[in-house]
């Protein structure tokens, strides 16, 4: 089990803060959706908590060792890591960008053993892109596309999961399918953080929310303390209309805030 | 179409072993095949012997070793700057590198000591890797590389072409036109001494990162998480393109064009992973470059026609049937 904790994070990017004082700790068995309006420094967030931006002050501790400690071959078997966006370098077969998910786990010049391809297997599978395993990547359609990266990133088989807008462009079946992944992932014992828009799958799914506004959390809790009207209305700057369907939770944003 | 690697690998080396032999066996002087086999078994046709050991087998030697180091440069920058337009002048190696020898022949040091026109060529490509390697541990993104590179070939070409400018008499300025056109006309074992250090060199730090290349298909931020270390990465990147194409041009000349070609005929047999590329683009830069050095002997012009030439006017039209042909897939 992997423990991640921010400690007084404050990242800038080109001289403009873009995190102040982000105070937070991660654990393993929870799905933690991070959510906030565009620009709050969601994605920042992510890609501190992996290195991949010096902070200017404060740090990451995974399992309570400073990042800085942490060589990065180590920290990639660790944490696995869906960027945003969907741009591959290389018109590259599902089946081979999806291994490409096992470099950390990899010896130089050596080749994928029995259990690299299981999990390869595996990790398609989960996301149903096993039928498109011999398609070319770029020239699947978008929902395809971030399907076939997130069995990427499970491909790691890392005990934490760090997944930045996982359901940009998916259909309502596969939004569906991925969060149930997320949030059975985490019930596993992994470490889940997902950067999220869509706040009735946030609600729906998410054992914890990390509102963030302006680079602060303003807002740490279960859904229900999170996704209140006056903080929706203070952070989103929008009216939501909250209720009940089926037992599930729903919040769908009405109007802009008067 | 895709091809299992060890086949693939096997059947490249067979070409290039086969381009190795007819080039051993053609060239100005018809020995005939006959008089090749006794000289090469061992025969004291001492004629034979010096013309096969001192002249041909060196220039196919030559010829292996620099096709081998354009095709692997040209695929380690593709798959680095993962945009498949790049090829090894992008960075301007190749032109630092032919301005150091143009520097050796322009005041005629190359006439007195032969050995100061490759020195100079390797000192020339590895000055103007300065500036990049600088770049490149600050972190840069491979545009700002690319674009420094750019200026490095621009200022360079700008040196070759003050050399034509300044140079005293019609026939030193063709004598560093002829040597900038590429060639691998009258090469000796001293050649292949100067250049195979380079070249292995150069190529043990491209083929390292095979799996960093990769990785870098999911863009800088999905291969850092994979655990690639990009600085260590991109120095090595460098290192090894001006080490080994400083060898190859200091040798050689400038030979364009086989590091951009090669890899897109090789890519389509492979899984498409830049990784993938890298050896086989060698052994097919090693086959192509070869197979060009027959056809410059075996072409009946007055005087043998330049390497460089020659890969240019054959690699177009075979690089544009092939983007003809190749489906746009990215």
């Amino acid at each position: 089990m992997v423990s991640i904790r921010l400690d007084n994070l404050h990242v800038s990017l080109g001289g403009a803060p873009v995190l102040t004082g982000i105070d937070a700790r991660l654990e393993g068995g929870v799905l933690t959706g991070v959510i906030g309006p565009n620009g709050a420094g969601k994605s920042t967030l992510a890609r501190a908590v992996l290195g991949l931006i010096e902070p200017a002050a404060g740090q990451v501790l995974i399992d309570e060792a400073p990042l800085s400690t942490i060589p990065r071959s180590e920290l990639a078997r660790r944490i696995a890591y869906l960027p945003q966006g969907q741009q591959l370098g290389w018109p590259l077969s599902v089946a081979r960008l999806v291994a490409l998910g096992r470099l950390p786990h990899l010896a130089p010049f050596s080749r994928m053993t029995a259990a690299d391809e299981a999990a390869v297997e595996r990790a398609m599978a989960r996301t149903d892109v096993l039928p498109l395993a011999a398609r070319t990547a770029t020239e699947l359609s978008g929902g395809e596309r971030a399907r076939a990266l997130l069995a990427r990133a499970l491909a790691v088989d890392a005990a934490a999961l760090i997944a930045d807008e996982p359901l940009a462009s998916l259909d309502p079946a596969h939004q569906l399918d991925v969060m149930t992944l997320l949030a059975a992932e985490a019930h596993q014992g992994r470490l889940v953080v997902a950067v999220l828009h869509d706040l009735t799958m946030a609600a729906r799914f998410c054992d914890r929310l990390l509102l963030i506004s302006h680079g602060r959390i303003v807002a740490d809790g279960p859904p229900d303390m999170v996704l209140t009207a006056e903080l929706l209305a203070s952070a989103y700057d929008v009216r939501a209309w909250k209720g009940e369907a089926e037992g599930h939770r729903l919040v769908v944003p009405l109007e802009r805030a008067p | 179409m895709p091809i299992a690697r060890p086949l693939l690998l096997a059947a490249l080396a067979l070409l290039a072993l086969a381009a190795a032999l007819v080039s051993i066996a053609v060239g100005p002087a018809n020995l005939g095949l006959q008089r090749t086999i006794a000289a090469l078994s061992g025969s004291d046709d001492s004629i034979a012997r010096i013309i096969l050991f001192e002249l041909r087998l060196p220039r196919a030697v030559l010829a292996l070793l620099v096709g081998a180091i354009l095709g692997l440069s040209g695929a380690s920058l593709q798959g680095y700057l993962r945009n498949p337009l790049a090829e090894p002048a992008v960075l301007g190696v190749s032109n630092a590198a032919a301005l150091g020898a143009v520097i050796a022949l322009y005041f005629g040091f190359a006439a007195h000591y032969p050995i100061l026109l490759p020195l100079l060529a390797i000192t020339g490509g590895m000055v103007a890797m300065v500036p990049l390697l600088l770049l490149a541990r600050r972190g840069e993104s491979p545009l700002a590389l690319i674009l420094a590179g750019i200026a490095v070939a621009t200022l360079a070409g700008a040196g070759i072409s003050l050399a034509f400018n300044l140079s005293p008499n019609p026939f030193a300025a063709v004598e560093i036109m002829t040597w900038l056109m590429g060639s691998l006309e009258d090469r000796s074992w001293l050649q292949v001494i100067i250049a195979l250090p380079c070249i292995i060199a150069g190529s043990a730090l491209l083929l390292w990162d095979g799996r960093a290349l990769d990785a870098l298909t999911l863009g800088e931020d999905g291969a850092r998480a994979l655990g690639v270390n990009l600085a260590a990465v991109r120095t090595r990147l460098l290192l090894g393109t001006a080490i080994g194409l400083g060898g190859a041009v200091a040798i050689a000349g400038a030979i364009g064009f086989v590091g951009l070609v090669v890899p897109h005929l090789v890519r389509p047999l492979t899984d498409r992973s830049p990784g993938a590329v890298l050896l086989p683009s060698a052994i097919a830069g090693a086959a192509l470059l070869t197979m060009a050095d027959i056809l410059v002997r075996l072409l009946p012009t007055v005087t043998e026609l330049r390497l460089g030439v020659v890969t240019a006017l054959l690699g177009v039209p075979v690089f544009l049937a092939q983007l003809a042909k190749a489906r746009r897939l990215w």
